[in-house]
């Protein structure tokens, strides 16, 4: 039975992230999962806005939150880490201050809207492991990444302040969801550590070396690719290589979505899943069966 | 019990200020004016304390020279002083349940912050009192007699001091244990703070003196399944688990576990943690006691599945010879026992580290909890003394010993653990003692109140342990490149408060000072003994600070670390106050609150609807009279059965209709 989700895209899959929806789409559509897209979808606040003021940054989240309750699906999709938490820290707001959750209940009636706080959001992990279940995604496996060599990246925003379905210092759910596709997963210690995150856009220094640190243990555990769940580790990971090569040296290993693999493993086109997109690529694939064209 | 008719009825009211307690935030005065004007009220006093003597003994001279018929006192809560006032009704010549109290201070005083508003509620609640004791009846104590002998359940510190100290006063005592040998977990330790008197030393002495004392049956190897009965009358079920050894048989010569079919020990060994190896025929350690082995059905080759084989030559059996003590066909049996009081003394169980997947345990082979190390450095333990790593033969060169593991943190346990800061002293001193290394204590706060303590943790300092004042946030196998340094070890990552600075220390050995917890079915016995818990778990005391070894149940005691976690010597002396259950031994009675249910025969329709309602189960079918039937002594009075009963026929001492009516009438009338 196909069950339904409203989805909450965030600018990153729609743009620098777009491979992330390039191939959580076709893996949920494998899986009989059917994500509805929230129309006219406005910006999370991200971290920046929280940074500025949390209040009006709730009132901004909380837009998204009544357009996915009056979408009616009983629960609220959300990919990208960065929205994945604001979503989340706007409801706890509403749920536990009263002070915020009358200026946002205000805002939102301003625009006739309304939140009464029963739509939970969900990460994608969450869903594949405790919704979809390691079982249903192991049988829709039809080339198994067999030897495939994965240091597991969870990065901080889905396991910090809250960690909602995974432990906080040593989550498990990509281990596992790895496992079942087919890789081996690689002790990787510092699989909740800093990115870098938009250190590397302003204060370069400390935020490339943030993200060498990632890499160079990674590729000291054995690693042929970092998986990921957020867009912003991702273009961390992917994007400045030429930058650390020339402080530190080079540490070419790439750093794909977590749903790429899936995708792979699943039979879809490295196209289609959106894997031409990085700029290491993740080449040479390890010995799969030709990939099927289409799905 | 004559309703009693109006002009009998002088009432009698006091209100007291509890210092500032009370008066801070109710005007007593104006509550004593008001009361003045109820009906039956005779006179009305507002005064300082009404607990103390001359409080008390205002009580009484009122009664003779007013001719007080009825008291009602408001101040702090019955649970405080409900005794104290009764007491001086009694003395002032009255029936002690011609008084009523009332609760303004934990329910009004203490919890409002306007003034004018605590006072009306003050006078509400003084209005309901007196609309009741009007209606209260004259009620009889009944004295239940104590049964003379005592159950100790759990046989660690605490409970052998506790069986020792009511044996040595001439009482018969039942201890019970559920592992093969008492001692529990002092038994494993190696040395004690802050003395360093060696562990074994102390406490095996005392293991044998509780084995062989005339006045103490020991059954290990069992657990208590059942208690029924009421207060001072307990039938107590036993479960005897089978050990395969017949106990009087066995003369702990240990030949079996010298001929066993295994020649190596190849199985974990609890006692030691699982650092050592056992056969499955084996004593738990060299002064076990009882001096008796046990065989384990799940590792001896002679069971499978805990069904005999008798695929085995059983050459144990050969060795034992003519004393013939091993029986595999042994089952368990259950042993009925009668007591008129228990000390529970079920003791703790230690934080599970696997919980704090950041420090590593499990994962990490040279990270170990504390009670390993305890194993460790014993020159009795797996090593003989030796402190290697899992590797079995290195010996650590830099230790760090992390604090509050699963203590005072709210993803855990928000408790203080209270021993931890005090071992992990003592492990440090003993670590380094025995292997030389650099030894970094890393802690939150250090703790340490009590007797020698400090002095201890000084000097600590002057032996050169470090210690790093941060919560640590991860062990980690992770080197940075450019220190050669961290290569192969285990990295502990802390913010040093003191020094203000994220830093980096490598270590060959962590060690876990994990914490204490409730025991894993610490539930099951509070629920079999009738015990209240605390939010952690623990059991719940009658009193913190007045009845710290009581419980809510009448001739049940509780001491060491099933109340709260302790240290020995803390355990010890709850443990011989817990043998106050002396006293009521002694005193060979208990006195009932008369609050209990009883059947208007006449009215009972046999409907049995009540009788699964009782929590206590105290109500049975008379099957001749066709009537239910309450026992007086298990009735708690929680007035369930009076709330259910379909025909109104049930009715509660102290708690009638009338009197409830009453009461809510009069707190309703204040306008």
């Amino acid at each position: 039975m196909t069950t339904k989700y409203s989805y909450f895209p965030g600018c990153s899959l729609k743009g620098i992230g777009r491979a992330y929806e390039e191939s959580l789409l076709p893996v949920f559509r494998a899986l009989d999962v059917e994500l509805e897209e929230l129309e006219d979808w406005n910006c999370c606040g991200a971290t920046a806005y929280m940074a500025v003021d949390e209040v009006k940054a709730c009132v901004l989240a909380s837009r998204n939150l009544a357009m996915a309750e009056k979408l009616g699906h009983k629960e609220l999709l959300a990919p990208c880490s960065a929205c994945y938490l604001v979503l989340n820290k706007t409801k706890h707001y509403l749920e536990d201050s009263p002070s915020v959750r009358g200026v946002i209940q205000k805002a939102l009636a301003e625009v006739d809207m309304t939140y009464s706080g029963n739509t939970p959001v969900r990460h994608p992990l969450d869903v594949m492991i405790n919704n979809v279940g390691l079982d249903a995604i192991k049988k829709r496996v039809v080339r198994p990444l067999t030897g495939l060599k994965v240091a597991p990246y969870y990065g901080c925003q889905i396991v910090r302040p809250y960690a909602t379905f995974d432990d906080q210092h040593d989550p498990q759910t990509m281990d596992r969801l790895m496992e079942a596709i087919g890789c081996t997963v690689v002790h990787y210690p510092l699989k909740t550590r800093c990115c870098g995150a938009s250190l590397t856009g302003t204060l370069p220094e400390p935020g490339l070396l943030c993200s060498k640190i990632l890499l160079e243990e990674a590729l000291k555990r054995g690693a042929d690719v970092i998986a990921t769940v957020c867009p912003l580790c991702q273009f961390n990971l992917d994007g400045y290589h030429h930058n650390i090569k020339k402080r530190w040296g080079d540490f070419r290993i790439p750093t794909v979505y977590f749903t790429q693999l899936m995708g792979l493993a699943f039979g879809l086109g490295e196209r289609e899943l959106g894997l031409h997109r990085g700029f290491i690529p993740m080449k040479p694939l390890p010995a799969l069966a030709p990939a099927a064209v289409g799905t | 019990m004559d309703k009693p008719t109006n002009q009998n009825i002088r009432i009698g009211f006091y209100v007291c200020h509890c210092g500032s307690n009370i008066a801070a935030m109710v005007d007593c005065p104006a509550v004593a004016k008001y009361v003045e004007t109820l009906p039956h009220v005779v006179l009305s006093r507002d005064y300082k304390y009404m607990c103390s003597d001359p409080g008390q003994e205002l009580i009484q001279k009122d009664i003779a020279e007013h001719k007080l018929t009825r008291v009602v006192v408001a101040s702090c809560s019955p649970l405080l002083h409900e005794h104290t006032f009764r007491g001086a009704v009694e003395a002032g010549g009255l029936n002690p349940f011609f008084f009523h109290m009332v609760n303004i201070r934990e329910h009004d005083s203490w919890v409002h912050t306007d003034k004018a508003e605590a006072t009306t509620k003050a006078k509400e609640l003084a209005h309901a009192a007196i609309m009741r004791v009007a209606m209260h009846k004259a009620l009889e104590v009944k004295r239940v007699p104590v049964h003379p002998d005592a159950l100790v359940i759990g046989g660690g510190i605490a409970g052998i001091h506790a069986a020792m100290t009511l044996a040595n006063a001439g009482k018969k005592v039942f201890l019970v244990e559920r592992e093969p040998s008492i001692g529990g977990h002092m038994a494993k330790f190696d040395k004690t703070f802050p003395t360093l008197d060696c562990a074994a030393c102390i406490l095996t002495p005392k293991m044998s003196e509780a084995g062989s004392h005339p006045n103490i049956t020991l059954l290990s190897y069992s657990e208590v399944t059942k208690l029924d009965g009421y207060v001072g009358n307990y039938t107590v079920t036993v479960k005897r688990k089978p050990r395969y050894i017949i106990e009087d048989k066995c003369t702990g010569c240990q030949e079996c576990v010298a001929n066993c079919v295994y020649k190596e020990a190849k199985f974990p060994d609890e006692f030691n943690e699982g650092l050592g190896k056992r056969k499955p025929v084996y004593i738990p350690f060299p002064q076990a006691t009882p001096q008796v082995v046990v065989i384990d059905p799940k590792t001896c080759l002679n069971f499978r599945n805990g069904e005999l084989t008798g695929k085995c030559k059983k050459s144990c059996v050969t060795a034992c010879g003519e004393k013939q003590a091993i029986d595999f066909n042994q089952k368990e049996t259950f042993l009925e026992l009668k007591v008129g009081t228990v000390i529970v003394t079920t003791g703790f169980k230690a934080f599970d580290a696997k919980r704090m997947p950041q420090y590593g345990y499990g994962k990490f082979p040279n990270v170990f909890t504390a009670l390993e190390i305890e194993r460790l450095v014993n020159s009795s333990g797996p090593t003989g003394g030796h402190v290697v790593l899992r590797d079995g033969k290195t010996e650590p060169k830099s230790i760090g010993i992390i604090h509050c593991v699963g203590s005072r943190d709210k993803k855990t346990n928000r408790w203080c653990s209270r021993v931890c800061c005090m071992y992990s002293l003592k492990l440090a001193h003993l670590l380094k003692e025995h292997t030389g290394a650099e030894i970094y204590n890393f802690y939150i706060d250090m703790r340490t109140p009590g007797k020698g303590y400090e002095e201890f943790y000084d000097k600590l300092l002057e032996e050169g342990v470090h210690f790093i004042r941060g919560r640590v946030g991860e062990v980690t196998d992770w080197a940075m490149s450019k220190e050669e340094m961290e290569k192969g070890k285990l990295v502990i990552r802390v913010e040093d408060t003191l020094a203000g600075y994220v830093r980096r220390i490598p270590f060959d050995m962590v060690v876990l000072a994990t914490g204490l917890e409730p025991q894993e079915d610490a539930q099951s016995i509070r629920r079999m003994l009738n015990m209240s818990c605390g939010t952690e778990g623990f059991f719940l005391e009658r009193h913190p600070k007045l009845a710290p070894v009581s419980t809510f149940t009448e001739g049940i005691f509780l001491a060491g670390c099933c109340q709260g976690p302790r240290d020995i010597p803390d355990s010890v002396a709850q443990a011989g106050a817990a043998a106050e259950a002396l006293v009521l031994i002694d005193k060979g009675y208990i006195e009932q609150e008369p609050n209990t249910a009883y059947i208007l025969d006449d009215e009972c329709c046999g409907c049995k609807s009540c009788i699964p309602l009782c929590p206590y189960t105290a109500i049975t079918f008379d099957a001749a009279k066709k009537k239910a039937v309450i026992n007086e002594a298990l009735c708690k009075g929680c007035g369930t059965c009076v709330a259910g009963c379909p025909s109104g026929s049930i009715v509660q001492n102290l708690f009638d209709d009338e009197e409830i009516f009453s009461e809510i009438e009069g707190v309703l009338a204040h306008e």
